[in-house]
């Protein structure tokens, strides 16, 4: 299979969305990318399962041309399971934002235009195998986020937006430098190709020198404390769907790049600078989980909850065991289904009431009975209960966690376990005065409930997070080979 | 020297026009010398000699033959943009004389081969810009300009002259190919060098020397700035890559930190000057030292594919510049508007323009998929080769700093509130000829990755 083909269709969606004249034919048009997407993606996930039983090459589907010669960059695209489980995340996430944001009336051509678009991006960022067109993808990124905040944002819409942005470009700054330093010390094969540096050696002094830059470079964009900031401003300005793709995809580039560029082609400096990493983990985790017990808005509860939550990628990235690298990339996609379904039914209760604010909403399942279910069973699969993504996803960090020596790894995974509790004090507290108890609006009563677009849109994630749940071994037989890759490089510092 | 030739019969055959006729109808006027243009940048692609002429004075090859081919597509989009203004303006053959001379000087600067030849182009292209300068005849800040642009540029040109003649009291010679030979890290050469590499630094306007680009910039006429923004800017910094690779290449060890703290100041104070300016077009007076920051920094590599990147990028600050000057052109001749609070709420009465701007600025920010990218990530990318890795991370973390004043203009244009923006802004053809070529070149230029190889099968 050809993997460009993942970039060149919705470039070409995005491109006659142009063309196209009327909100109904706008958004039919974006509809059919994002079906589209998800086919493609489903018939890449049996293509892959089907080609990696025949042959045991770390990356399928392979293709690479030269870019620009002289400087060795070459457009080289393939994937691993990792890749293709977070091509699949996006491509659901993309679907249902899009499907969300059905009634979206303001300059609405440029919005789809803009979140089709987007999704170039983060298709590319993940087929890619050489940094360069990784780190294309990667900006490619920004400025449509910017565009999508600050045009169909609320509230201080314009500072949130630049905030984001100058952040995202100084994560991706750093990571810049990182790559060069890479790039000119790869003696003898000048490249940035990932398949050929990581069969490059690097001296531990080179990695401890760019292994930083790389890594907080990413991190920034995947809410590393302390460069975390912009996180609650930029998700909780952002329409709906840019919400649900910030926290869900967005964020998720960040953690790919950690893993894949930084731990696995700098593995001794990864393990020289792990504790500093698992202290600032285990900060953000419990900083995050206090810091959305204070929020009284909806979108600010799930934003910083999202920086808690992240921040396990983070841990299980940096305590470098098999099965904690294995619950990172879970705990990607579970968070990624999850926070975006999340971000979805506060835009539906926010649509509805006119307001995020906790204490002015109550009662809401009398109402909107399916709306209502949807928020519980998110809330739910966040605190981690069992049978959903996140318990799944959350157990396997902790278990690889625990299984790294050490009395400092074993405090930081309880810290870590112990968060949980906090995560359920403020999600049941926002379930019991938001959806249930009495009604504090009379206005309320006349609310509809979900149109069928919503309705959709949340099946289609809930379904992702209740298949993960249930059926885990699925996820980890797919993404497990190609952990085993980056743990071999890993392993074979100890 | 066919290059050179054709474009004295252009400089001719308008001088004969205009002495033939009383009232010349100037949009025909400015059609023919359009086309004149356009062929005249077609033959560059034809004539293929290289060698020397004139005792040695003269030099030219391939990459010579681009470079000026480059200098010439960017005079031409400006022609194209300018349409508007010169139409009403009375003295539009003496403009068109004035800019195509000093194009012809900045062809012979590239083409020099004896620094005597070097200074006699520069005074050639710097002199009738001047008199460019002061072309709004009516306005009062234009004479100012113009003033301001002279004395600068002579206290320049005197302090070349300075170290051209210390030189040859070291030396014994002038010639590019003598100089190579005797170049030394002695005190006095040293002194000599450093004379000229201040020459250099005003007319590229690098931070310390760059005092004179905002007030010059904005009291010209948005053509002249442009012009001088982008085109003399340009000639320089090719003459300057081709100088100190080809000429300076054995006192490598001296001119590397002298450009690396040139390249500092430049972003930064460039930047920094940049984020606080309403009139855009001082503030893309700013935003341009910031950006021969970045030039410099890819010209500290000293190797060819520092030189390419360098051209490339050139190319790309072309298309991108021009595109921004362009539509403040049309904005600011039809309307009289140049403030970016003016601009607020752009969105909704001219979506198109707002597209090109948003795109001409982004490609100036550098950021993907625009060529602006592909430019500075090369440059830095070839600062790099020197392990130099602190500079380079000032580099990147000016980008972010650019990054925000470019924001800042999105922002006014797509986001903010007015409630009488600007009305629609009709574009005549030649305009939007111009406009296709910028979007096209900055689209392309980046993506195709067949420019920078060509650049880079020329570069010595």
């Amino acid at each position: 299979m050809n993997l460009s083909i993942l970039l060149i269709l919705p470039l070409a969606f995005s491109l006659i969305l142009l063309f196209v004249k009327g909100q109904k034919q706008v958004r039919s048009v974006a509809l059919t990318a994002a079906v589209a997407q998800l086919g493609l993606s489903i018939v890449l996930l049996f293509k892959f399962l089907a080609e990696r039983a025949k042959c045991n090459s770390a990356f399928l589907f392979e293709s690479n041309y030269t870019w620009f010669k002289q400087l060795h960059i070459n457009y080289h695209v393939g994937v691993d399971g990792i890749s293709v489980s977070m091509i699949l995340l996006t491509a659901f996430v993309v679907l249902a934002g899009i499907l969300v944001s059905w009634n979206q009336e303001k300059l609405y051509k440029e919005f789809f235009f803009l979140l089709v678009f987007l999704s170039m991006g983060a298709y590319g960022f993940f087929i890619s195998l050489d940094v360069f067109t990784m780190f294309f993808f990667l900006e490619v990124a920004v400025i449509p986020k910017f565009l999508l905040i600050g045009i169909w944002g609320s509230g201080k819409k314009e500072y949130s937006a630049m905030k984001l942005a100058l952040m995202l470009m100084a994560g991706s700054a750093l990571v810049f430098v990182g790559l060069t330093g890479l790039y000119y010390n790869a003696k003898g094969a000048v490249s940035f190709d990932l398949v050929q540096l990581s069969l490059h050696p690097f001296a531990p002094a080179v990695q401890k020198m760019f292994f930083p830059f790389a890594f907080i470079g990413f991190g920034i964009f995947t809410a590393l404390f302390p460069f975390h900031t912009w996180v609650p401003d930029g998700h909780s300005s952002a329409p709906t769907a840019a919400s649900m793709f910030l926290a869900g995809i967005s964020m998720k580039l960040g953690g790919y790049g950690c893993l894949r560029v930084a731990a696995y082609l700098m593995p001794d400096a990864a393990h020289y600078y792990s504790t500093i990493i698992i202290v600032l983990a285990s900060i953000a985790i419990l900083y995050g989980a206090f810091a959305t017990m204070m929020q009284t808005d909806l979108k600010y509860i799930n934003a910083y909850s999202s920086v808690s939550h992240t921040a396990f990628v983070i841990l299980g990235i940096a305590m470098m065991t098999k099965t904690s690298i294995n619950g990172a990339v879970m705990q990607m996609i579970s968070h990624g289904l999850m926070t975006a379904l999340f971000f979805a039914v506060i835009g539906m209760i926010y649509e509805r009431t006119h307001t995020r604010q906790v204490a002015q909403l109550g009662g809401l399942l009398k109402v909107m009975p399916f709306i209502s279910s949807v928020f519980v069973i998110v809330g739910l699969c966040s605190l981690g209960l069992p049978g959903m993504s996140g318990f799944v996803a959350e157990m396997t960090v902790f278990m690889g966690s625990w299984e790294r020596a050490g009395t400092f790894y074993h405090v930081a995974t309880i810290i870590a376990a112990a968060s949980i509790v906090v995560t359920a004090v403020y999600i049941l507290r926002a379930v019991g005065s938001a959806i249930m108890g009495p009604m504090n609006n009379n206005d309320h009563l006349q609310l509809t409930d979900a149109a069928w677009n919503e309705k959709t849109a949340a099946v289609l994630l809930l379904v992702g997070i209740l298949v993960m749940g249930l059926a885990p071994f699925w996820l980890n037989d797919l993404i497990n080979p190609g952990t085993e890759v980056i743990m071999q490089k890993i392993g074979m510092i100890k | 020297m066919q290059q050179e030739l054709l474009l004295t019969v252009i400089i001719f055959i308008l001088l004969f026009l205009k002495l033939g006729a009383d009232n010349i109808d100037s949009k025909k006027l400015m059609t023919l010398v359009n086309v004149l243009l356009a062929i005249n940048l077609a033959a560059g692609f034809f004539f293929n000699q290289s060698g020397s002429l004139f005792g040695d004075m003269f030099y030219t090859d391939h990459l010579l033959r681009l470079e000026k081919s480059i200098l010439n597509l960017g005079v031409l989009i400006i022609s194209l943009q300018s349409v508007n203004w010169l139409s009403k303006h009375q003295h539009a053959v003496e403009f068109y004389l004035l800019m195509l001379s000093t194009l012809l000087g900045m062809y012979f600067m590239i083409s020099s081969h004896n620094i005597l030849m070097f200074y006699v182009g520069l005074e050639l292209a710097s002199i009738p810009l001047a008199a460019m300068a002061n072309f709004d005849l009516d306005k009062k800040r234009s004479s100012e300009a113009a003033m301001k642009y002279i004395m600068s540029s002579a206290f320049a040109s005197g302090l070349l002259l300075f170290g051209i003649s210390i030189m040859y009291g070291v030396t014994g010679t002038l010639s590019y190919e003598g100089l190579r030979e005797v170049a030394s890290d002695s005190p006095l050469f040293l002194f000599s060098f450093i004379l000229l590499i201040a020459g250099f630094g005003f007319k590229i306007s690098a931070v310390p020397f760059h005092l004179w680009t905002a007030d010059v910039y904005e009291g010209s006429p948005i053509a002249v700035t442009s012009y001088m923004s982008v085109i003399s800017k340009g000639s320089m910094i090719f003459v300057m890559a081709s100088v100190l690779f080809h000429v300076f290449d054995k006192i490598f060890f001296t001119w590397y930190n002298l450009l690396a703290v040139l390249a500092v100041l430049s972003m930064i104070i460039g930047n920094l000057f940049a984020l606080r300016q309403q009139n855009l077009k001082r503030f893309l007076a700013f935003s341009s030292i910031s950006q021969v920051g970045f030039i410099l920094i890819g010209m500290t590599s000293a190797n060819p594919q520092g030189a390419t990147s360098v051209i490339y990028f050139v190319l790309i600050y072309i298309f991108s510049n021009l595109a921004a000057f362009g539509v403040l052109s049309l904005v600011s001749t039809e309307k009289g508007k140049e403030t970016i609070d003016e601009f607020k709420g752009f969105y909704k009465t001219n979506p198109a323009l707002t597209w090109i701007l948003a795109i001409a600025l982004f490609s100036l920010a550098g950021i993907p998929p625009t060529a602006g990218f592909f430019g500075k990530f090369f440059l830095i990318l070839a600062g790099a080769s020197k392990n130099n890795y602190v500079l380079i991370t000032i580099a990147a973390l000016n980008m972010v700093i650019s990054m925000y004043y470019y924001l800042r203009i999105i922002k006014a244009m797509f986001m903010d509130a007015n409630d009488n923006p600007i009305e629609k802004v009709e574009i005549s053809l030649s305009p939007k000829i111009a406009f296709v070529t910028c979007v096209a070149g900055i689209v392309i230029t980046g993506l195709v990755s067949g420019v920078y190889d060509y650049i880079f099968s020329l570069v010595r």
